[in-house]
């Protein structure tokens, strides 16, 4: 048992083009969270909101949604680390917990995505890169991960078969969440399809199947200490190990294209603080912005040896039946990829499956999860583990 | 004299790749450098550290002592991409090509010449980095096959 525990979690639906305001999609993913947690918005001492800047025209989002949340007049902030944000807003939860600072704090995650272009939203995404040395050559996040995938596939063989199956994984989940963007199936000949859309060109070798999508979306974590978590939960979710870092933002300071360095460093730090080690993991949430993504986690967690990421994939062993599923909601490749949100739903999901709750995504009896969340290109990194 | 004197804006780093979103830098003279057919990284005079891209200032001993020295030679190619899809302001470059140069002290992140076939493009191979003028008039470097 940890000294912190998730008592509540809740997501929006992620989709593309929410009809309303970004209070509003805040408010979906809020109640949910409280429900779940069968507490009230007056059980909250504080709040921290979390989103990458610049999607919406809102500045200062905490303001806003405390006041519409009635989180008013509690202590509120907002934190940004691209798309690991909420998982940085877990790891600030924590830290205020267990100082005593406060008891039960509430992580809020958003990013409203659709009111600019796919095109405008790239821009904006690249610009979370080196915007004085590396933005002005035109650079976007597929390219950059395109790279790492162009590397790793020429040091270890992974092919363009087996980002495919990633994606086929992704979407065998993504049909049976009712909360994700993409919910057909996909099939691996459809990457092969020159008619397909799937198998469109992006940034080589990646193609637009490999990418996850742009998307609306909230997600909520209620965050509290052992002894409001026993008195206010009948099956609070501990936090066993918090990892993070960071690393250069322009890719001439990167030593490795074949992984993420943040990756790395934080899953040894949450590791060891949880002590445990990747064996122990029954249920993990990574972070597939790409498909490339996924089998460079696989390595980076230890759950496959440098290279042999794309054998666990092969071999299913990621699948829920599987030595180590991972991704069992669709991951950011079938549920969309609302920046600021995604992390939150990433742990929502480990959450539910730590206590039973997955409904159809559930796997046999897990009691220890992971989740793994970058933000940029590798710039950042967050891994969480949680159990019973 | 009440009227205040107008100062002038060194703003030279507009100038750097399709769209510029610097324009005010210590490291400006990298533009002119790039003018003159030279591309620059810095080194720390105090304590010797080599930076590319170039900084004014040196987290290693807090120095701001800098000179400037011409990226030389041959660098390995790591890895890199081609882009058939562009962001916002970048769409009459495509297709253009991502990489990144390993000099042994120090990598620089650019892009491939166009005039470089695909499929000449191998990881390892060794290249130059040299200036190269876009079609508006801006400034970038790019790597060509040494």
């Amino acid at each position: 048992m940890g000294k912190v525990a998730i008592i509540g979690v809740g997501q929006s639906a992620f989709v593309r083009g929410y009809p309303g305001s970004i209070r509003e999609l805040a408010f979906d993913g809020f109640k949910e969270a409280l429900e779940d947690a069968q507490i009230s918005v007056k059980d909250i001492d504080a709040s921290i909101i979390c989103s990458a800047p610049e999607y919406d025209k809102q500045r200062s989002p905490s303001g806003v949604f405390a006041e519409y949340l009635g989180l008013i007049p509690q202590p509120t902030c907002y934190l940004e680390s691209l798309c690991s944000s909420t998982s940085m807003g877990l790891r600030m939860a924590y830290s205020l917990v267990q100082s005593g600072l406060h008891d039960v704090v509430a992580v809020l995650g958003f990013q409203k995505m659709s009111e600019i272009s796919s095109a405008e939203s790239q821009e904006r995404m690249g610009r979370g890169a080196d915007i004085q040395w590396e933005s002005p050559f035109g650079t976007m996040m597929p390219a950059y991960y395109a790279m790492f995938a162009k590397a790793h596939m020429e040091k270890y063989g992974t092919t363009l078969e087996d980002m495919a199956l990633v994606r086929v994984k992704s979407a065998t989940y993504g049909q049976v969440n009712e909360k994700a963007l993409f919910r057909k199936p996909v099939a691996a000949e459809n990457f092969s399809d020159p008619n397909h859309f799937m198998s469109g060109p992006v940034s080589s070798p990646l193609r637009v199947g490999d990418c996850c999508a742009n998307a609306d979306g909230s997600s909520c974590l209620i965050v509290t200490n052992k002894e409001k978590a026993k008195a206010m939960s009948k099956k609070p979710i501990w936090i066993l190990g918090l990892g993070a870092a960071s690393a250069s933002v322009n890719m001439s300071g990167r030593d490795l294209f074949t992984g993420l360095s943040v990756a790395r460093q934080a899953a040894e730090q949450a590791y060891k603080m949880a002590g445990v080690n990747p064996k122990d993991i029954d249920v993990a949430e990574v972070h597939d912005c790409f498909t490339i993504s996924e089998i460079m986690a696989y390595e980076d967690l230890g759950f496959a040896k440098l290279g042999e990421g794309k054998e666990l994939v092969r071999n299913k062993e990621t699948y829920k039946e599987g030595r180590i599923p991972v991704n069992v909601d669709g991951g950011l490749l079938s549920k969309g990829h609302p920046i600021g949100a995604t992390g939150g739903s990433q742990i929502r999901t480990i959450v539910l499956e730590l206590r039973g709750d997955a409904g159809e995504m559930q796997v046999k009896n897990p009691e220890i999860g992971l989740i793994h969340n970058i933000g940029g290109v590798g710039l950042y990194g967050a891994v969480t583990i949680l159990g019973r | 004299m009440s009227q205040k004197e107008k100062k002038d804006i060194d703003d030279r780093f507009k100038k750097f790749g399709t769209v510029s979103f610097t324009s005010l830098t210590k490291v400006n003279d990298f533009i002119d450098y790039l003018e003159k057919g030279k591309v620059m990284g810095t080194r720390c005079k105090d304590c010797g550290q080599v930076f590319f891209p170039p900084r004014a200032n040196c987290y290693k001993c807090l120095s701001s002592n800098i000179e400037w020295f011409e990226v030389a030679g041959k660098g390995k190619l790591l890895t890199y991409s081609k882009l058939k899809y562009a962001p916002v302001g970048f769409e009459n470059d495509l297709p253009y090509s991502i990489a990144v140069l390993d000099y042994g002290d120090y990598k620089i992140f650019g892009r491939i010449a166009g005039s470089v076939p695909e499929e000449e493009i191998k990881l390892g191979m060794e290249m130059k980095t040299v200036v190269n003028t876009l079609p508006n008039g801006q400034l970038n470097y790019v790597f060509e096959k040494a």
